[in-house]
């Protein structure tokens, strides 16, 4: 069972801010999710691998090679906020 | 019949024999958004300007006598999840309502090279998550069979502007249904590759491991010359498959005598709403009546799929979407405190109500203490799923199901309740979870309104899929219904 508390906890991590109206409605709307889900404890999966892809796919690397890279101009062209070729955010300390 | 309601091949044609120029279809395409589309709304940018110019080189090729390929000066929408370079890309979310990409995804490179002619980019739910594309942080799409109803989503856009005559076909996304699902609804052909048979390059992601590129079509021969395009081997997706890619037209073979077809009674069962089960068993009869032998199936997993599915889609997507902090791209909040306060802001403001909902729930599955109850646990549920499909592949060459349990439902009808809303998408997630190619065809209407036929293969079993659902096809006229407008 779900708390707001820990919808709360859950938002922080996800560096959401919820409105207490938000929270609410998660705190509900999750739970019945998460209710839904419990019925996965039916199944016994005791010695099956989990898959978490379907490709049979191990070290893909590409060749060491020099290639065309975006430029430092393109790379910030869609920042909300930049200055002398660099991102600009508020204070962090 | 107008330019706006052909095939691509028929066009094709035409161009080669220079009945008509691509000029001539791009504007007569146009002209068909400009009437309709504001009752659909299938659309978020056009790109009219920068289409003539690519229809106008593609007349100067034909002028010159130079040979052109099947997809040359033909009109596509992309849906607004993959990027165009130049071109506003935005997944329907007021996060990335600015954005510009500066680079091409591979698909439109290969739709480049093949001198298709971009119309502009497709309304979907918000980050490709929902049922209906009624989660676009701009505006919802009307069905053009009836405006009052759902598109299905997340494709719903892309969907809408083929069976609506804004476009000749169109590029869509599918993580759990989103291609197949719309396209059931919007009467249709979709297609959901093997997963890593497209590249993800320039796809904005949504859950990694389940998302797949495919093409939207009016007919299983277009469904074919656009994987012909957009399939293969790419080095700038690490799981794109490195495997070769067949001439998909060869198996366009109006023939499917001796094709074993598996009917998974759990796709009939419970759920399943009476009508479209009737359009289904018909649909079966016909495959049985060509000369397939069809018989019933299980796939005994089959209920665990959705529960499975939301897990590992919203653990993959909290992952995905932590790159959204208003830093290097998309909307800032404005006069945050510190950079913490910038981040959740602009994250809150940023994103919808099922963004936020998916975000937290997979937070939340993958947190201290959770992480083996849900994710794990749904992880190793998915080997299972897997394994049913595995062992019904080794009995047969396809399987056979609805695409979605009911016809397009009313607009609003299931906004207010998230899971009635993820229970739309049950014929559709397993196939993703398992990775196999899937197609949706038009199989019959309930109520005036289409129902999809869902045939699934093993693995780049692309090829068998197409056979059928052309014999389908030749041996049926639903696909030629079109919606008054």
């Amino acid at each position: 069972m779900i708390t707001k508390a820990d919808v709360e906890h859950v938002a922080l991590l996800a560096r959401l801010k919820l409105s207490e109206e938000e929270k609410e409605k998660y705190t509900e709307q999750l739970n019945a999710i998460l209710e839904y889900a419990q019925k996965l404890e039916k199944l016994d999966t005791a010695g099956v691998p989990p898959t978490a892809h379907v490709l049979p796919l191990q070290n893909i690397y590409r060749e060491d090679q020099v290639g065309d890279h975006l430029s430092n101009e393109k790379a910030i062209a869609n920042a909300p906020s930049d200055e002398g070729g660099y991102f600009k955010v508020p204070k962090i300390i | 019949m107008q330019l706006y309601q052909m095939t691509v091949h028929e066009l094709h044609r035409r161009l080669v024999n220079k009945e008509v120029s691509s000029v001539e279809i791009t504007n007569a395409v146009y002209e068909r958004i400009e009437a309709v589309d504001e009752k659909i709304k299938a659309y978020l940018t056009l790109t009219k300007e920068a289409a003539l110019e690519q229809a106008r080189a593609v007349d100067a090729k034909i002028a010159s006598g130079e040979q052109i390929g099947p997809l040359s000066g033909i009109p596509v929408a992309v849906k607004d999840n993959i990027c165009i370079k130049g071109v506003r890309t935005t997944c329907a979310s007021k996060i990335l309502q600015n954005f510009v990409p500066p680079y091409d995804a591979t698909v439109i490179d290969k739709l480049k090279a093949a001198d298709s002619v971009f119309l502009g980019k497709t309304n979907m739910d918000e980050f490709a998550m929902g049922s209906s594309s009624e989660n676009s942080a701009f505006f919802a799409t009307g069905n053009p069979w009836d405006t009052e109803r759902v598109t299905g989503g997340s494709s719903g856009g892309s969907a809408a502007s083929v069976a609506a005559g804004e476009a000749v076909c169109a590029l869509g996304s599918d993580t759990g249904g989103s291609i197949r699902q719309p396209a059931s609804f919007c009467g249709v052909v979709g297609m959901k590759p093997t997963y890593g048979a497209v590249s993800r390059f320039g796809l904005i992601a949504y859950a990694s491991s389940l998302d797949q590129i495919g093409p939207f079509t009016r007919d299983v021969t277009d469904c074919a010359l656009m994987l012909n395009t957009i399939c293969g081997h790419d080095p700038l997706d690490s799981t794109s498959a490195n495997i070769t890619v067949p001439d998909f037209t060869k198996y366009l073979i109006n023939d499917v005598q001796g094709i074993r077809v598996g009917v998974p009674k759990e796709y009939l069962a419970e759920g399943i709403e009476p009508e479209v089960r009737q359009v289904i068993e018909r649909a079966i009869d016909k495959f049985t009546s060509l000369g397939a032998a069809v018989e019933e199936t299980g796939l005994p997993h089959t209920e665990y799929a959705l529960p499975a599915y939301y897990l590992i889609a919203t653990a993959e997507a909290s992952s995905n979407l932590a790159r959204y902090d208003g830093v290097r791209y998309g909307y800032r909040a404005v006069d945050a405190e510190d950079v913490v306060d910038m981040f959740m802001r602009t994250r809150s403001e940023g994103f919808g109500d099922e963004v936020k909902r998916r975000i937290m729930l997979g937070t939340y599955a993958l947190s201290a203490g959770y992480y083996d109850a849900y994710y794990l646990k749904a992880l190793k549920v998915r080997t299972l799923i897997k394994r049913d499909f595995d062992r019904a592949f080794e009995k047969y060459d396809l399987l056979i199901s609805p695409t979605a349990p009911s016809p397009a439902f009313k607009r609003g009808e299931k906004t207010a309740d998230p899971l009635q809303m993820y229970l739309s998408d049950i014929c559709t997630l397993a196939v993703n979870l398992a990775g196999i190619p899937a197609v949706s065809i038009p199989a019959g209407f309930v109520r005036g309104l289409p129902v999809g036929l869902q045939l699934m293969a093993k693995p780049f079993n692309e090829g068998i899929l197409l056979r059928a659902a052309f014999t389908f096809e030749q041996n049926t006229d639903y696909h030629c219904n079109a919606p008054e407008l």
